[in-house]
């Protein structure tokens, strides 16, 4: 998919999981949204899957280690054909598949994730089964900037430098804002590329929101051998929606019907625009 | 008298699995010396990982090489691998049904004079509350061959306690089928029935010896398997036998005696004592003093019987 279609399809995705969210009344609707633009080049370019035949041995791993922002990726799998779109209107609903978390009973999920800071040293398993047994797939973990307070983050890290793991690639959504507040506030992160970049991985910076820059960055990975390579992507929560941009209280706010409404028409202005300008200003 | 520990029963069960089996990986948290790994670690270094002294992330990565159809077993010591990484093993291994095996070594009070950090007298009562996972507690170097050889074979996430010095036979030989969820009857018996795992099984044994020159005819169950519970057996010897004790190298929250109560309140209500470490600090010491201390011998169990029986 070329660059003007993937940001049309991230705004669509962006409806798609602000209507999942209003329907179901709950949801982490900042999150999600910021992170629909990594996602969406992963899943419409960059990564090798097939959703006829989602176990493949050879397709690539994602692992959503921030799994409470699961509503972009539910509206990605549905949207590829991984299950019936039908099945969105469920999320959230009692006995559901689609719940609040990944959950591999559904096609398409590698792991449960939920509790943070786990999918790395999952993703670190992964990649270290692939390259020692001689498998040709990567793998993708993408974490949260609030998650990185998590000890266990760490120790994935290590573990993924010390294997020289230069076909798993860790991202996180730096959109700076948690439950909190200012993830700077909550609890110091800084300076957060050089500490990656002292336990091993190689770190590139980009704009996360940017959709040249996200599949410019991942299909040139790996770009140093022997090194796993860390993704800092630096978005905007709330991202695509004016009133709840870099907001921290929609980090697990749910639209009312005139929030969601407005964010609906916003992002149908930008669908017009892009269509328009065939590209995003 | 049997000299070889558990763990180093796995080690060499492995190795001789692995020849015919590239998928068996072993991981280590430093501690392929105290998991008696080394040997395994040297002859398959590519079926080997040591992951450093992070056992959340030993877990993590097991369910990931799981994910990629490997079958990994963490050797780890019991009280670290149950209680610091027990979120990874409900998540990663439970929730996520990863085939992974978790063998916790040196548990139960055999670090001794370590004291409570390092005693694992909990890990049963944690491991058995997590859905999905089995737990498993091997009597002696027979029953763990035949219990490795068969965690091979099974897909699924198990928790698996040893200790860490060589345990005495209670079998005569590993000619025998190890099923797991299956109780062994290691002795028949009539007037009451001492059910055991682990370490404590050779306990029970013993008692089972006492009660008989007392004229106590007493059955033993060998509950290797804590869950899933073979509650068949259970309601069979409280049925058969009309009274129950239980003992194990755990705290008496939570493990062996309170899975079997639980099974002979609801299905067959009998007079049950639950004999192990009661809720403190276990004291320090060695295995055997321990044992005696908390009342874990062949001398007390006779003494509770009888008492339980009226004599």
């Amino acid at each position: 998919m070329e660059i003007v279609e993937l940001q049309l399809k991230a705004a669509q995705i962006r409806k798609d999981l602000l209507t999942i969210i209003h329907r179901a009344k709950t949801g982490h609707t900042g999150g999600s949204l910021s992170n629909t633009d990594i996602l969406t080049a992963l899943y419409y370019r960059v990564m090798n899957i097939d959703p006829d035949h989602p176990q493949d041995e050879n397709r690539d791993r994602f692992v959503l280690s921030k799994g409470h922002s699961v509503e972009s990726l539910w509206s990605i799998l549905a949207d590829r054909g991984f299950f019936a779109k039908e099945e969105l209107l469920t999320y959230s609903q009692f006995g559901t598949r689609l719940i609040g978390h990944p959950n591999n009973k559904v096609p398409g999920i590698e792991m449960n994730t939920g509790a943070l800071g786990h999918g790395l040293a999952v993703s670190v398993g992964m990649a270290l089964a692939a390259k020692r047994f001689g498998k040709k797939y990567r793998t993708y973990c993408l974490m949260g900037d609030g998650e990185q307070a998590e000890g266990s983050v760490w120790e994935g890290a290590m573990a993924g430098a010390h294997y020289k793991l230069d076909n798993l690639i860790g991202i996180i959504d730096r959109n700076r804002l948690q439950i909190s507040g200012p993830t700077d506030e909550v609890m110091g992160l800084e300076p957060l590329e050089e500490k990656w970049a002292s336990f091993g991985w190689h770190v590139v910076s980009i704009d996360g929101n940017d959709m040249q820059e996200l599949v410019q960055t991942f299909e040139a990975v790996p770009q140093v051998a022997d090194k796993p390579t860390l993704v800092m992507a630096n978005t905007v929560k709330g991202k695509g929606v004016s009133f709840a941009e870099n907001v921290a209280h929609w980090h697990h706010h749910v639209p009312n019907d005139a929030e969601w409404e407005k964010a609906l028409s916003e992002l149908d202005s930008s669908i017009e625009k892009l269509k328009r300008e065939g590209q995003v200003c | 008298m049997n000299t070889i520990a558990n763990r180093q029963v796995i080690c060499e069960t492995l190795l001789n699995l692995a020849k015919d089996d590239q998928d068996i990986m072993v991981l280590a948290s430093d501690s392929r010396g105290s998991a008696a790994m080394a040997p395994f670690a040297n002859e398959f270094p590519n079926q080997f990982v040591e992951v450093g002294i992070a056992e959340q992330n030993i877990v993590g990565i097991s369910a990931g090489l799981a994910h990629s159809g490997k079958k990994p077993f963490v050797t780890s010591p019991a009280c670290f691998l149950s209680m610091r990484s027990i979120e990874q093993i409900k998540v990663d291994v439970a929730y996520s049904a990863t085939n992974v095996k978790l063998i916790g070594i040196s548990g139960g009070v055999s670090y001794g004079a370590l004291g409570m950090s390092h005693h694992s007298v909990q890990d049963i009562a944690v491991a058995r509350a997590i859905p999905g996972l089995s737990v498993i507690l091997p009597a002696d170097r027979h029953e763990t061959k035949r219990m490795t050889e068969a965690l091979v074979n099974h897909v699924g996430g198990v928790y698996v306690r040893i200790g860490r010095n060589p345990v005495e036979d209670v079998y005569e030989s590993g000619d025998y089928e190890f099923l797991i969820g299956k109780a062994v009857t290691m002795r028949e018996g009539t007037d009451i029935t001492i059910i055991a795992a682990g370490e404590t099984v050779r306990v029970a044994l013993d008692a089972h010896e006492a009660l008989k020159e007392a004229g106590i005819s007493c059955r033993v169950l060998n509950m290797h398997t804590i869950k899933p519970l073979d509650e068949e057996a259970i309601v069979k010897a409280a049925k058969e036998t009309g009274a129950i004790i239980t003992v194990e190298e755990h705290s008496v929250l939570g493990g062996l005696g309170a899975a079997v109560a639980e099974v002979v309140v609801q299905h067959q209500p009998v007079p049950m004592r639950i004999l192990g470490i009661p809720d403190e600090p276990a004291i320090a010491g060695k295995t055997p003093e321990v044992f005696k201390h908390y009342g874990i011998s062949a001398d007390n169990l006779k003494r509770v019987a009888l008492q339980l029986l009226g004599q």
